[in-house]
């Protein structure tokens, strides 16, 4: 499918998705479904950077939080638009990506995701210690209960652009994996040394993949103040993201873009269930169990049952 | 030397304490057919790798094509036309055979801005060229460790450089099958691509270089003439001991 049909289809499908949200009439799979959107563009995020070029960041919940303090910031100076915010936030988390990948792609491997764990707890201190977003305190966000837009419910509202920023995340992602870029990021994966003997400059694909992994990690933390309406540091830089967000492609395969999403859906839909029906503890024992069940039935994910990954297998694709 | 196409002056490179090179010089002239030999250890694939910009060189110069090389990344000495294979082969692992020579044509080919080629067309040429034909769906895992280096040099060729490095291209592979290789390196050779080779298996040097280097412990102690050099006294007892 070229670009144009497949953005229509995510189109329709995300369509699909929010009428049929709508029609179970029950406000709650609006908040559950929205943290749910919020992962899978997290997953297909992380997956730019840690399933295309092969470095694992643990950093998530720094760009998530910076993401979601740029809009406690952009609320207090001047208020704008949600989807103005978040795209403040992406930006922020972008450059902030663009700088820790120029410190730290020298290092490789498990140096490298040391290294952005540093820089998650670098940020949470500066967020503790900066008084005008609430720090150590927190900062409350007050909700509306409508949009302006036809009046909608501020939840559905958030739901809707959590599923537009999923739409987005889908397209771009696919998007790399057939350009010469998505090449390029398979390259340094396999052998960096070699890609840089034949010709890709691998520095500036990999300060590309790490400005765009923390762009739509910011986009996908900046609506948060608005959902929890209380933000502080502890709960905006939490392990957890960064535990199920890197689960979430594993789980569901690191080749494709259709991994994280399914990973994602799987992981956070299960956890969404199991915190109304069991209790919110049981969470982080599902994310382990399913990833050690994973890493046992599928090593290559769920979408390397299907074959897909396994060398990109693109014959005729002329260009 | 002026007219060179490489020339690389008084260049030294250092692990630590170890001197790994000591002011090389080599000059090589464009469409030549330059042999590089030495034993295990002698500096060989470090000079290589200070030439091709894998490895930075402390002192001295790598000039290419007319452009001083220092501290260029190695992504552009390959787009600039000097491209290597390596000793070990290093394939793209998940990417198919194919795919393995379109990293190369994407990345150097199309970036000198000469228009596009035919993607499947020109791999197809180049498995064919080295003797992989067929195997173009493949994964590297799948390979042999003679196609690997096969699919080694036809990447390095997919470049579609003006110097080819092959850094021991040949090690392991069967008699007919170092033939091929020579064909096909002469042939490159004939269509005006200059090639330094790297190698132990002493009959395809010899029959293939013009001029032979011959390294030991860092140092440059003989550059001619083959049949020459291989004669020089100093050669054999590097090689065959006092």
């Amino acid at each position: 499918m070229r670009g144009f049909p497949f953005f229509l289809t995510c189109l329709l499908v995300a369509a699909g998705v929010f009428l049929a949200a709508r029609w179970t009439e029950n406000g709650y799979v609006f908040f559950a479904g929205y943290v749910v959107l919020q992962y899978i563009v997290l997953a297909i995020a992380w997956n730019i950077l840690g399933g295309y070029t092969g470095y694992v960041n643990f950093g998530i919940a720094g760009f998530f939080a910076i993401g979601a303090y740029t809009t406690v910031a952009v609320e207090k100076l001047v208020p704008l638009p949600l989807p103005v915010v978040m795209l403040a936030g992406g930006a922020v988390s972008g450059l902030l990506g663009l700088g820790m990948g120029y410190l730290t792609l020298r290092l490789r491997g498990v140096f490298f995701s040391i290294a952005t764990l540093a820089m998650a707890v670098v940020a949470q201190t500066f967020m503790v210690n900066w008084d005008f977003v609430g720090g150590s305190a927190g900062a409350f966000t007050i909700r509306p209960m409508t949009t302006p837009y036809f009046g909608m419910d501020y939840i559905r509202y958030l739901f809707l652009l959590m599923l537009g920023l999923v739409v987005l995340a889908v397209v771009v992602a696919r998007a790399i994996e057939r350009s010469r870029l998505g090449d390029g990021f398979a390259a340094i994966r396999d052998d960096e040394l070699a890609a840089e003997a034949s010709g890709v400059p691998t520095l500036r694909l990999k300060l590309i993949a790490t400005a765009m992994s923390g762009a739509f990690m910011g986009m996908a933390g900046a609506p948060l103040p608005f959902y929890v309406t209380y933000l502080d540091p502890p709960s905006a830089f939490s392990l957890a993201y960064a535990v199920n967000t890197i689960a979430m492609p594993l789980i569901g395969g690191t080749a494709s873009w259709m991994g994280p999403l399914i990973g994602a859906v799987l992981l956070a839909s299960l956890q969404q269930l199991v915190t109304v029906t069991i209790s919110s503890a049981v969470n982080l024992l599902i994310v382990g169990l399913m990833l050690v069940g994973f890493i046992i039935i599928a090593p290559r994910g769920i979408i390397g049952w299907f074959g897909i990954g396994a060398g990109k297998r693109r014959r005729g694709r002329g260009r | 030397m002026s007219g060179a196409l490489l020339d690389v002056a008084g260049l030294g490179k250092r692990f630590g304490g170890f001197v790994a090179l000591e002011a090389i010089d080599l000059a090589v002239a464009a469409g030549e057919r330059v042999g590089l030999i030495g034993p295990n250890g002698s500096g060989k694939s470090t000079l290589v790798n200070c030439i091709s910009g894998t490895l930075r060189n402390e002192t001295g110069q790598v000039r290419f094509a007319g452009k001083v090389m220092d501290g260029m990344a190695a992504h552009r000495r390959t787009r600039l036309g000097l491209a290597r294979s390596f000793q070990l082969p290093r394939p793209f692992h998940s990417l198919t055979v194919t795919e393995n020579l379109l990293i190369p044509i994407e990345y150097v080919v199309h970036q000198r801005g000469e228009g596009r080629v035919d993607l499947i067309a020109r791999c197809a040429e180049l498995l064919e060229m080295v003797g992989l034909a067929g195997r173009g769906d493949d994964l590297p895992a799948g390979l042999t460790q003679v196609e690997m280096r096969k699919l080694e040099l036809a990447r390095a060729m997919a470049a579609e450089p003006r110097l080819l490095i092959a850094d021991e291209a040949m090690a392991g592979l069967s008699h007919q099958e170092v033939d091929d290789i020579l064909t096909l390196l002469v042939r490159l050779n004939d269509q005006g691509v200059t090639i330094i080779m790297i190698e132990h298996i002493m009959r395809a040097v010899m029959q293939f270089s013009q001029r032979l280097v011959v390294l030991v412990a860092g140092r440059k102690i003989a550059d001619g003439v083959p049949e020459e050099v291989i004669r020089n006294p100093e050669v054999e007892r590097a090689y065959l001991g006092e």
